[in-house]
């Protein structure tokens, strides 16, 4: 079956329907969850259901007597071999790096922590035996909130560190020399605004919960595991475990999507890997959504202090800000990293001259936080994009035009930022003004108007979110900085096959985001073949030993360009065959369409196809000619890539009941030069609905004992269509200027930059009532409270 | 996850059925469309020995009109309620109501009688009996009972029924248009597929410019549904005008306990419950 | 255990089962019928839907007995002779209306279901069509869009007849 037309052209730029989609809409599909081997046996995790303990008893032998059951272990039977979890991120030189086994030993430090395996013939005995283990846990003090957990006195989650403290990381313009002194511009400042922020706790939630199947038969030990990550995943066992890197297999099949939520190595994927090379036999496990939401890692979790300093003009001269981060109980593969990431982009796409940031990383009794869509720079966008209204309310200017004043203009790039980043290029005149001109704005403020003049019930808001991300993760020498474990470069094949196909093998690793449209896309219009005539493979470290996977919307930007220059060396590496098959001399040759021809002389060429051929039987090469037209190339970024853009949301708010909705959005985004306009409005369109999603709807809730109160699709509310609106979008193309595609990347974009514009759009709304906070998210009920609030204060207040 | 191990029953009659369940003893459940019980038994909320599974009971199954009342056959799905043109004519408080409870798919397995068995506070179905006057038909090793809805509901997931009896059917008053009533449903929930805050169930009766009768049922104030007699109160013989409403809905949250939890809080509920009671009982009463 | 029979896309099968079973385990690790997942285990996110005598169901909310006589439509039964797409199919991928795929199967299952209901929706009556289905990646703009265009499609295909129009009349109103 083929789902694909054929139609000739240029590829980049054309809305190519997705190949992926053949497997995936007609139920063909390789999940982790669908291999089965023979023998396999499955496994059940018993967790804690307390928050902190000692373990003072385990005993599983009355699991053992249990039909189907076939081994049960404990973290103490394992200790020796299952290895400790890596972090790979410590953000200074005095991070505390706790250890984390994977089944626990002796203490748990939060709800849903492995501490005992069950392996059965079927997954039901599995589960049913769990019951029958022995276990008995003495209680230890528990502490969930930040603030608490940094008091004196406070429980310790691990008592040999001494303290609750993680990090402190800290990047102030005026040391780094990147810009002024931040408490100068506060004392020099005609407004001072400040604010705190709290980033709800979020559950990444994506759809296919993470299983892992392994097989420790053969020569190579094969995991299978529904990961973004597959290579990092590869070293991190060897590394951990003293398996050798070279005897461990690591395959991603098809990922039911990620959102930073599988850049993970997990406690699960390493008991499996402990089980299998325990019993010799294949061992899968499927987690359950609830263990996946109670043990998974979560996303965001910062209290942010914001002091802004600006003159009455509105010109801002100085931002200062003081993060707490929950780190949870133990540090996840980039967990230190994620809040840090943030410090670059808290300045955003303004030229203010000083800044301070300074982030403390906290150790809680609850679930590891780590990278979820937009990873730190969500939190910075959000913080900045509602100081910024605050100060438009302030100053009563419009919230745009305060923009315009203080955001650096097209002409102005590359610009050098204060938190030491140079941004390559942008037009954020562009993107706003198209995007005013989608929304209506002029109209909508006039309707608001009215609305606020007729007292309606329900209220109209508008809110503005202008935003730029660092994408393309990212440069080795940057990353080697801030002191994070490995590069960032990306790596890419190109395989020429006899009769002219093509294979690529790419180091990304894709689970929704179309890299094998995309790249397909590329190839064919840098080798001159058809887009059905290219095969994408990846996420098999036997087939593509090398790379850096997928996350940070780095794939493009750096997978991408990886793949540019393979495709150029195997042009380069035809060219004297074709030459030799023509007759001619290599110097007179061009490679246009597909086709080496003489220059200057229009018809029959040679293709890469012919070339391939002849290189495969070999008859005739020319001398010192390799039989091969095959190339790998490896990329390491230059500079991050920024794509930019403007959000506007309308909100209407039932100042009744508190309920929100979204009347209307309008994203313009400048990814920078677009491979495909479908794949592009898709990640738009997703990462728009995560962030409302977080501004309206989604909320990891832990009660005092540690317990996790929104552990299943019931509580944690994720969104479906009949919550959502239509979103328009309008697209601005400045291209990169740092590598030859010009794109920078989308697949956080729309998360990054739609929270603010909600929250700020419901705050606008309620303006006349004296609101001017809600915390996320923005239930009806916070809604109404806040309504609530603010009259009361204005009756308090009115009184004499 | 899956369930635990558990024997299977498919009895064809109601009889059969009672005789299963007390063969079964105290750890025997019915299962009706299994949307609520399942759920329960993945996560290993409930174990029950024994499932006894009404579907095969062809005789639980169906709407029929006895006259004055529509009998609604405990195993009737909410999608065929929903649709059935008896329901839609005589009770549409019913039929809008049932639109509003879970998804589709839901709809397709749920059930009437399971709704109502279930006696979950947040579910929709039990105030719209309450707010109907609808009576219970009850079946049990000693024979069949009838109870009103006003004492079928007794706690949190518990009802008037002892363990060994089976819902068979609710007869309803037929309460239409055509007899000046009017009807609706009013829920706020935070996501399209969650669970209502609060619900309120309300019936109008209007006559020339009055209201002339009035029924309002709470739905999630407090461990059972609660009819909001202070409302009904105001309302009846007040001129049909938002002023009689706005004075009315008052009373709305007299004699409730809502709950105070993650979801939400008393306070907002008690809210809601004034501003939802407006908004149906307006609706209703078409002011 | 208990003997069930179950036509699953056009193929009959008996089999004993455990009670216990859910219909989607029953499909997946007895039938080898992978393509319908699960997501969950509160009924909430309609991965795992299927037909069920033609009407959408969670299978993971479902008893393999209680499916026991009937027959069942899944993602792999969708396709017509010669593995030509489903109008509902085709749209999917004409519209992008899938990214990672996980929640495809049991969104264009549901969507099939809405479309037997009401033919010609508006786009908010396809979202609430939807509302038991999640979808984490695409944000259901395209996944209204798809529906759409099947909807238009099969209505091309297919002119209504006055009995299929109120049908499609008794629900909306
Ligand atoms: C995702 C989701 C969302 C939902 N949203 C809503 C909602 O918004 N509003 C709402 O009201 N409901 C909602 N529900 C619940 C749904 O309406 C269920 O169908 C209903 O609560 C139970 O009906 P059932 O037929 O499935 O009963 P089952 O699940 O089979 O049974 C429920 C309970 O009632 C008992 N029981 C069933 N039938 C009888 C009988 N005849 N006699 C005695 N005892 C019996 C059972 O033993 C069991 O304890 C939702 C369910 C899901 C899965
Ligand atoms: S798996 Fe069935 S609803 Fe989620
Ligand atoms: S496409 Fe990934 S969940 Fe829907």
């Amino acid at each position: 079956m083929t789902v694909t037309e054929d139609q000739p052209g240029a590829e980049v730029g054309r809305d190519r329907r997705r190949k992926e989609d053949a497997r995936l809409i007609t139920g063909r599909t390789m999940w982790t969850e669908n291999i089965n081997l023979p023998g396999m046996l499955h496994l059940a995790i018993l967790r804690s259901p307390l928050a902190h303990a000692r373990i003072t008893h385990v005993d599983v032998d009355a699991a053992l007597e249990l039909p189907g059951v076939v081994a049960a272990f404990t973290g103490r039977d394992v200790a020796d071999m299952q290895g400790s979890l890596p972090c790979a991120w410590p953000v200074t030189e005095d991070t505390v790096l706790p250890g984390y086994p994977p089944l626990a030993v002796d203490e748990v430090r939060h709800t849903g922590e492995p501490v005992a395996v069950v392996a059965a013939r079927d997954r039901a005995s599995a589960q049913d035996a769990l019951e029958a283990i022995e276990i008995d846990y003495e209680p230890l003090p528990v502490v969930v909130d930040m603030e608490d957990a940094l008091a004196d006195g406070a429980p310790l989650v691990h008592e040999d560190a001494g303290t609750n403290k993680c990090y402190t990381w800290v990047l102030d313009s005026a040391e780094a020399g990147t810009g002024g002194d931040v408490a100068q511009a506060k004392s020099d400042a005609e407004v001072v605004l400040e604010r705190r922020y709290v980033q709800q706790r979020l559950i990444p939630a994506f759809m296919e919960p993470r299983s892992v199947v392994v097989d420790p038969t053969g020569d190579q030990i094969t995991m299978w595991s529904a990961t973004q990550i597959p290579h990092i995943l590869r070293l991190m066992l060897a590394m951990s475990t003293g398996v050798p890197e070279h005897k461990i297999r690591v395959v991603a099949p098809d990922v039911g999507g990620g959102f930073g939520g599988k850049l993970q190595v997990t406690p699960e994927e390493f008991i499996a890997f402990a089980a299998a090379r325990r019993f010799g036999r294949p061992v899968k496990f499927v987690e359950s959504r609830s263990e996946t939401m109670l043990s998974g890692h979560h996303g965001r979790d910062q209290i942010q202090d914001i002091t802004l300093s600006a003159r009455r003009d509105g010109t801002v001269t100085g931002l200062s800000v003081k993060l707490l981060a929950n780190m949870g109980a133990y540090l996840g593969i980039v967990t230190p990293g994620v809040p840090v990431l943030g410090a670059f982009m808290f300045n955003a796409i303004y030229k203010f001259p000083a800044y301070r940031f300074e982030c403390s990383g906290v150790f809680t009794n609850t679930t590891k936080t780590d990278a979820y869509r937009g990873a730190g720079r969500p939190e910075a966008t959000y913080a900045i994009e509602r100081i910024m209204d605050e100060l438009a309310t302030e100053l009563d200017v419009d919230p745009i035009e305060l923009r315009r004043r203080n955001w650096i203009q097209h002409d102005e790039f590359p610009f050098t930022t204060v938190a030491g980043l140079t941004y390559d290029s942008g037009n954020y005149e562009a993107a706003t003004d198209q995007a005013m001109e989608l929304f209506g704005y002029h109209e909508l403020r006039r309707e608001q108007a009215e609305r606020r003049e007729s007292g309606d019930p329900v209220q109209l808001g508008i809110g503005v979110s202008t935003y730029t991300e660092m994408c393309g993760l990212a440069p080795s020498r940057i990353l080697g900085q801030l002191r994070y474990g490995a590069g960032g470069w990306e790596t890419a094949s190109v395989r020429m096959l006899p009769t002219g196909k093509v294979e690529v093998i790419t180091g990304t690793s894709p689970h929704g985001q179309s890299h094998e449209t995309a790249w397909s896309q590329i190839v064919a219009d840098r080798l001159g073949v058809p887009f059905d005539d290219v095969e994408v493979l990846h996420g098999d470290t036997r087939t593509s030993h090398k790379g850096l996977d997928t996350y940070g919307s780095r794939s493009l930007a750096v997978g991408g360009t990886a793949l540019v220059s393979a495709c150029e060396k195997v042009v380069d590496k035809a060219k004297p065959i074709a030459a030799h098959l023509l007759e001619c001399d290599p110097a007179d040759l061009e490679f246009v369409d597909g086709q080496y021809r003489v220059k200057g002389t229009p018809g029959a060429g040679k293709t890469l196809a012919d070339c391939a051929l002849a290189v495969f039987t070999a008859h005739d090469l020319p001398d010192g000619v390799e039989a091969n037209l095959d190339a790998d190339a490896v990329v390491d970024p230059e500079n991050f890539s920024f794509p930019h853009g403007t959000h506007l949301c309308a909100t209407e708010v039932d100042t009744e009941t508190g309920q929100v909705k979204i009347r209307s959005y309008v994203a313009v985004d400048d990814v920078g030069t677009v491979i495909n306009p479908l794949i592009v409005d898709g990640q738009v369109h997703g990462g728009i609905a995560q962030g409302i999603a977080q501004a309206l709807y989604e909320e990891a809730v832990y009660d005092e004992d540690g317990n996790l109160l929104t552990g299943t699709f019931v509580d944690y509310t994720v969104p479906s269509s009949a919550d959502l609106p239509d979103i328009i979008t309008g697209r601005t193309e400045t291209p990169a200027t740092g590598h030859p595609l010009g794109a920078k990347g989308v697949g956080e974009a729309g998360t990054i930059a739609s929270t603010p514009a909600v929250v700020n759009a419901i705050v606008d709304a309620l303006r006349p009532f004296g609101v001017s906070d809600i915390r996320m998210p923005c239930t009806p009920e916070r809604v109404w409270q806040a309504i609530r609030d603010a009259r009361a204060a204005r009756e308090g207040s009115d009184r004499p | 996850m899956i369930p635990a191990a558990f024997d299977y029953a498919r009895p064809t009659s109601v009889d059969d059925a009672v005789g299963t369940l007390a063969d079964g003893g105290e750890d025997a459940k019915i299962l009706a469309g299994g949307q609520s019980l399942i759920p329960m038994l993945r996560l290993r909320l409930a174990a029950p020995t024994v499932v006894v599974d009404l579907g095969g009971v062809n005789d639980l199954r169906g709407v029929t009109d006895d006259g004055n009342h529509l009998v609604i056959g405990a195993m009737t799905t909410h999608d065929e309620i929903m649709n059935d043109p008896a329901v839609r004519s005589h009770a549409p408080l019913i039929a809008q109501a049932t639109r509003t409870v879970a998804d589709r798919q839901v709809r397709h397995m749920g059930t009437f009688g399971g709704s109502l068995a279930h006696a979950d506070p947040a579910g929709d179905l039990p105030s719209v009996t309450m707010a109907l006057d609808a009576s219970f038909e009850i079946a049990g090793p000693s024979g069949r009972r009838s109870v009103p809805a006003s004492e079928f509901f007794v706690d949190y997931l518990t009802t008037a029924m002892d363990p060994g009896e089976i819902l068979v059917a609710v007869r309803v008053p037929k309460m239409s248009d055509s007899s000046g009533w009017g009807s609706h449903y009013e829920k706020l929930n935070r996501v399209a597929q969650a669970w209502a805050l609060v619900g309120v169930a309300a019936m109008v009766q209007r006559d020339n410019g009055t209201m002339s009768d009035a029924r309002v049922a709470l739905t999630n104030m407090g461990p059972r549904p609660v009819r909001a007699h202070g409302v009904e109160e105001a309302l009846r013989g007040a001129p049909a005008t938002a002023d009689a409403v706005g004075a009315a809905v008052a009373h709305a949250a007299e004699n409730t306990e809502p709950a105070d939890d993650v979801t939400a809080s008393a306070e907002y509920r008690t809210h809601l419950a004034s501003v939802l009671t407006g908004r149906a009982v307006r609706t209703a009463a078409s002011i | 255990m208990t003997r069930i029979s179950l036509t699953v896309d056009g193929v009959r099968y008996d089999d004993d089962v455990d009670p216990r079973t859910l219909l989607v385990h029953h499909l997946r690790d007895r039938l080898g019928k992978v393509g319908t997942v699960v997501g969950c285990d509160t009924s909430n996110c309609g991965a795992c839907t299927v037909l069920l005598a033609g009407k959408s169901v969670k299978s993971c909310t479902v008893l393999a007995t209680q499916a026991d006589g009937s027959d069942v439509t899944t993602i792999e039964g969708l396709s017509g002779p010669n593995d030509a797409l489903h109008p509902m199919q085709q749209a999917f991928h004409g519209c992008h209306g899938l990214q990672c795929g996980y929640c495809t199967p049991g969104m264009i299952m549901a969507a099939v279901d809405l479309l037997a209901d009401n033919p010609e929706p508006s786009d908010d009556e396809v979202r609430e069509g939807l509302e038991g289905n999640l979808c984490r990646c695409t944000g259901y703009q395209n996944i209204v869009r798809a529906v759409q265009q099947a909807a238009a499609d099969m209505r091309a295909a297919a002119p209504r007849t006055s009995q299929s129009a109120d049908a499609a009349q008794e629900v909306t109103t």
